[in-house]
């Protein structure tokens, strides 16, 4: 009890200082993000995510993607792939299995999505305990980002599969447009995150990154159905 | 440190009937005492309305339930929470065994095929889980590859799901039932050595995956068994070599040895069969579909027509 009496005279001192909350707006003059419209605060991320996806494209050192990391992307590319390369059910359209049921064999869109997301964790797993210095979810949001070329090389694919009937040449610029795609994707993802390993353990890193992206181009390719 | 003493002390006095000044603090107090009594409280609270509202006793059942469901759940959801995130956050503990040189695991990889003579010298086994990880992640791609390039049709998401099942299993299962077979026969072994060995055997086995799927040969299987003998063959002599060379027993470890050689071997012969048997036997299926079947002759006729004026 001497204690608690101590303390309530020392208590009385006055407590003064700023309260800093990182996000909010520091001056009266820079626009809270409560009272903006909702069309602002709506274009401000989608502009953040096209921004990423640019940089993607065109990759160059930049740390934007891991500073200001989020998951939309990766989300709406993982859906639209999986979309894509849902097999179709149609009838009549593909050979029957033995139940009855129709299936042309490709992968079903829960297949696509956890092997995009399982594969993204078990990267940056591996990257995390080959002593990376890089936060997981900031890991997962360059994976993710990084699978854009692969989905442009995947809507190529479609059209071409829709438009002509299949010989051998189709399928060769098929699998050239994959290829770049894959090329451009493992060159992208291991130029945002070459730097975050120790030097010497890149290739370490990068190898799982390489079979992450070559078992999507394997879907993306054999994705033969129109 | 001054404020546990008031806690304390204002604490028994809740329970009994108190008659003190310090009573006046009791209901800040039990709200402000956090997440101890949450549970039990509510419970209590139910079961004394329910006896006084005279509810059937069913709704009362119901409701115990339906409480004691969801008590459940929450515990066992925030256990599991707290467990992943425990794992996660002791990641570091298996930092050391991630800790290679890209040219160690070019040199293990290359020395998995290498078997070395048993001496009366212990042979090294590294403790390292990167390569063996690698190698089983490869072998998973090489399955689900296989299965696509011999045109697999089946709802084949459970097929991929099995080979990453296969895949870990093998190589966890294995390495447990070894390394309980190395402790009976007193095999000085330790497990992250076992997983270590196992793993890198398994270079072998996608080798001979990789090859037999490319070097496609239907019907023959001369070659892969050629592949198997050789490449498997030396993988196995490997280990067996390491256990050989780390085992005081003479007789024990031929059980050891023997073991681990059954495994590694049957386990590619059932990789290879299993997933080519499917493939055949699946293609076999759409072939007799696709050409009709002769159950009567006029009504495949009558078929075979349509789809030879269906083509153009």
């Amino acid at each position: 009890m001497a204690d608690v009496e101590f303390h309530s005279e020392e208590g009385s001192g006055s407590l003064e200082g700023d309260i800093s909350v990182p996000g909010a707006a520091r001056t009266d003059d820079e626009l809270s993000t409560l009272d903006e419209p909702v069309r602002e605060t709506i274009m401000r991320d989608v502009k953040a995510v096209g921004f990423k996806f640019y940089h993607v494209l065109y990759p160059k050192k930049s740390q934007m993607l891991l500073k200001q990391w989020d998951l939309w992307g990766p989300l709406i590319l993982c859906t639209f792939m999986a979309m894509m390369l849902q097999g179709s059910t149609d009838e009549g359209n593909d050979r029957k299995t033995n139940d009855g049921k129709t299936n042309d064999g490709g992968p079903q869109f829960a297949e696509v999505f956890v092997i995009y997301w399982v594969g993204a964790s078990v990267v940056t797993l591996n990257s995390k305990l080959l002593g990376g210095s890089i936060s997981f979810f900031q890991s997962v949001c360059v994976l993710g980002y990084c699978v854009c070329p692969l989905a442009i090389s995947l809507i190529v694919c479609r059209i071409i599969l829709a438009a002509a009937t299949q010989n051998i040449a189709l399928f060769v610029i098929r699998f050239l447009f994959v290829a770049a795609g894959f090329a451009w994707s493992t060159f992208a993802s291991t130029a945002f995150l070459g730097d975050s390993q120790p030097r010497g353990r890149k290739i370490l890193a990068m190898y799982p990154l390489f079979l992450f992206y070559f078992v999507i181009s394997w879907l993306i390719i054999s994705h033969t159905h129109s | 440190m001054a404020d546990p003493s008031p806690w304390q002390a204002t604490r028994p006095t809740n329970q009994g009937s108190g008659g003190s000044a310090v009573l006046s603090m009791e209901p800040e107090d039990v709200d402000s005492d956090g997440g101890h009594h949450d549970y039990d409280d509510p419970d209590m609270s139910k079961d004394s309305q329910g006896r006084n509202e005279g509810s059937s006793p069913g709704d009362d059942f119901r409701q115990r339930m339906s409480q004691n469901m969801t008590q459940m759940m929450w515990q066992a959801g925030t256990q599991g929470a707290k467990k992943a995130w425990n794992v996660y956050g002791n990641i570091d503990i298996l930092r050391p065994y991630f800790n290679v040189e890209p040219r160690e695991v070019r040199r293990r990889l290359l020395y998995s095929l290498i078997p070395r003579k048993p001496t009366a010298q212990k042979q090294e086994v590294p403790r390292e889980l990167y390569g063996p990880v690698m190698v089983v992640l490869t072998m998973i791609a090489l399955l689900l590859y296989q299965m696509k390039s011999a045109d697999h049709k089946v709802a084949d998401g459970t097929l991929m799901g099995s080979a990453l099942g296969t895949c870990f299993m093998y190589w966890l299962g294995a390495s447990g039932l070894v390394w309980l077979l190395a402790y009976v026969c007193s095999v000085r072994i330790v497990m992250v050595q076992i997983l270590s060995m196992i793993g890198y055997g398994m270079f072998g086995h996608c080798i001979v995956l990789f090859l037999g799927t490319v070097i496609h040969t239907s019907h023959d299987h001369l070659f892969f068994y050629l592949l198997w003998a050789l490449v498997g063959g030396l993988s196995t002599l490997r280990m067996v070599c390491i256990i050989m060379s780390r085992a005081s027993g003479k007789t024990e470890r031929i059980v050891v040895m023997a073991t681990l050689a059954a495994l590694h071997l049957l386990f590619l012969l059932y990789l290879h069969f299993a997933y080519h048997t499917v493939v055949e036997e699946l293609s076999q299926v759409f072939d007799s579909q696709l050409v009709p079947e002769p159950q009567s002759a006029a009504a495949a006729d009558s078929v075979m027509e349509k789809s030879q004026a269906a083509v153009p």
